[in-house]
């Protein structure tokens, strides 16, 4: 598709609404991005200035590196004396490099973070001292340009503690920091006419916001009875041609798939498991039984020899409770179980349910390693793991049904309640 | 030694514990439902609800209160990685 807008070939700021600028930096050549993150063809650092009767607010800047661009963009459409304001709407290095020597230039702006941004303002202007001034606020807090009122919402955990989105209610312009933006580098800077980045803007959801889809719910309820007619990310294209969707989309992806196959009340208990000899295996056979026997529980059983990562991970985000089975073979857990558990970055955890089993031959290492490594992740872990010696006898797999039973009883609060215990006979 | 009880409300588990341990020495460890992050007291991750026995936890110190201040901690919220165990109390996850 041709088009006229190309922002790499001058450094000027770009106006998308009336007063309202792109000053960002594009860096096509990043193919990594914070370790975690491919990105096939660069990304976007945006900032945006907004001009008011009463002065002129810039919402977030752009990594260090970049700072000279950034500068020229924004000198290319007003002076340092006239900003009055500086929003951040999240304080990761990539937004606030350029902060300090704004900062500087601009010693009249006053900055206004979240609450939760404090502590991390504070570590990333450590090393210009201590003489700065910020306000936090939080949402329907206003600050006003005259004819312009940025409005604030406060969306914590999109995808840092700190995160927030700032309105601009006469424009209806959403400038939502990394909400709704992609890895994707183009100089024709918005989405009907930038090219195919479905890809990006998925797979940014999938790495950034999945951890957090509950926290994402929370924030489509502030910014669903919006008006939105563009919104303006911090990487990534900026969204004006119906920009609606983009948030349905963020709704949809956000929304649990397996409630559509199970009932509400049903909880999932997920069981994965490696055996070398068979002996593992039978365990986790025998745990599925126990586990089967409690109503309400939804048990799967799978052999990690068979599947793949990417799937595994998919149900364990979704399951209640996850039991890891695990030969000990030199003293450690066995690779595809490792595997599976450092896989686990890009889904939330925390308070899921969690245990783990094994057979040994020697010392029997593993079970202990997979539980710590589950606290690690912050799920809990309510019984002790179960280890046997070699082959199940029959008594044994009976220790696993009444371990699997325990587990599925804990998800469905009918596990009874214990005596007073000493500390001391905790393991 | 001085001995104290601590219930977690959450798993409906009391445990006799000696006076001065940590809240996280024992949750983990009974596998009540308290979630750890940084466990030293500065990402607030741990954040729990004292119900009962207040006065029978360590005051919280100057850097304890700001975690909690900066992470919105309601009326008598505590780290649990920060706070010991004086006297009988009766915490929950927040």
């Amino acid at each position: 598709m041709s088009s006229e807008i190309d922002v790499s070939s001058h450094r000027d700021a770009v106006e998308f609404a009336d007063g309202v600028y792109w000053i960002g930096a594009l860096d096509p050549t990043l193919r990594t991005f914070d370790i975690i993150l491919s990105t096939a063809n660069g990304t976007s650092y945006n900032s945006y200035l907004v001009k008011g009767q009463d002065g002129v607010a810039i919402i977030d800047t752009v990594k260090e590196n970049f700072s000279e661009e950034f500068f020229a963009r924004l000198e290319s459409e007003v002076e340092y004396k006239e900003i009055k304001a500086i929003i951040l709407n999240h304080l990761e290095p990539d937004h606030t490099g350029a902060l300090p020597e704004l900062m500087r230039r601009a010693p009249d702006a006053k900055l206004y973070i979240s609450q939760r941004a404090t502590s991390m303002l504070k570590a990333l202007l450590k090393p210009t001292g201590d003489g700065f001034e910020y306000t936090t606020v939080t949402t329907d807090d206003r600050i006003s340009l005259g004819d312009r009122t940025l409005r604030f919402l406060h969306t914590p955990f999109l995808h840092w503690p700190d995160t927030q989105c700032t309105y601009l209610e006469e424009e209806g312009v959403l400038f939502s920091g990394d909400v709704f933006g992609c890895h994707y580098c183009d100089k024709r800077l918005f989405n009907d006419l930038v090219g195919d980045f479905r890809f990006s803007f998925d797979y940014y959801y999938a790495h950034i916001m999945r951890p957090f889809k509950k926290h994402v719910m929370d924030a489509l309820k502030l910014i669903e009875p919006l008006k939105i007619k563009q919104i303006a990310p911090t990487h990534g294209p900026i969204l004006r041609e119906r920009p609606r969707r983009y948030v349905t989309h963020y709704r949809e992806l956000s929304t649990s798939s397996l409630s559509r196959e199970i009932g509400v009340a049903e909880q999932s208990l997920v069981i994965f498991y490696m055996s070398s000899y068979g002996n593992t295996a039978r365990m986790a056979e025998a745990i599925n039984e126990g586990a089967n026997a409690i109503e309400g529980v939804r048990v799967s059983l799978y052999d990690l020899e068979g599947g793949e990562t990417g799937p595994f991970v998919d149900l364990i985000e979704e399951a209640d409770a996850l039991l890891f089975g695990s030969p000990t073979i030199n003293g450690d857990a066995v690779k595809p179980v490792w595997d599976l558990l450092s896989s686990l970055a890009v889904v939330n955890l925390k308070g899921k349910l969690g245990g783990a089993f094994g057979s040994y031959g020697w010392s029997g290492e593993a079970v202990a390693m997979i539980e710590d490594r589950m606290r690690g992740l912050k799920m809990r872990i309510p019984q002790q793991g179960l280890r046997i010696k070699l082959i199940p006898t029959e008594e044994e797999l009976e220790e696993c049904r009444a371990f699997g039973t325990a587990i599925a009883e804990e998800m469905v609060g009918k596990k009874q309640q214990k005596a007073v215990i000493d500390m001391a006979d905790l393991a | 030694m001085a001995k104290a009880k601590i219930t977690f409300q959450d798993i409906e588990q009391t445990v006799n514990v000696p006076a001065g341990t940590r809240v996280i020495e024992v949750s983990e460890k009974i596998g009540a439902g308290i979630i750890y992050g940084c466990r030293e007291g500065d990402c607030g991750t741990c954040m729990m609800h004292v119900e009962e026995g207040w006065n029978n936890l360590t005051e919280p110190s100057v850097l304890e209160e700001k975690v909690l201040k900066e992470n919105m901690a309601g009326r008598h919220d505590r780290l649990a990685c920060q706070a010991q165990i004086l006297g009988d109390c009766s915490v929950k996850p927040t």
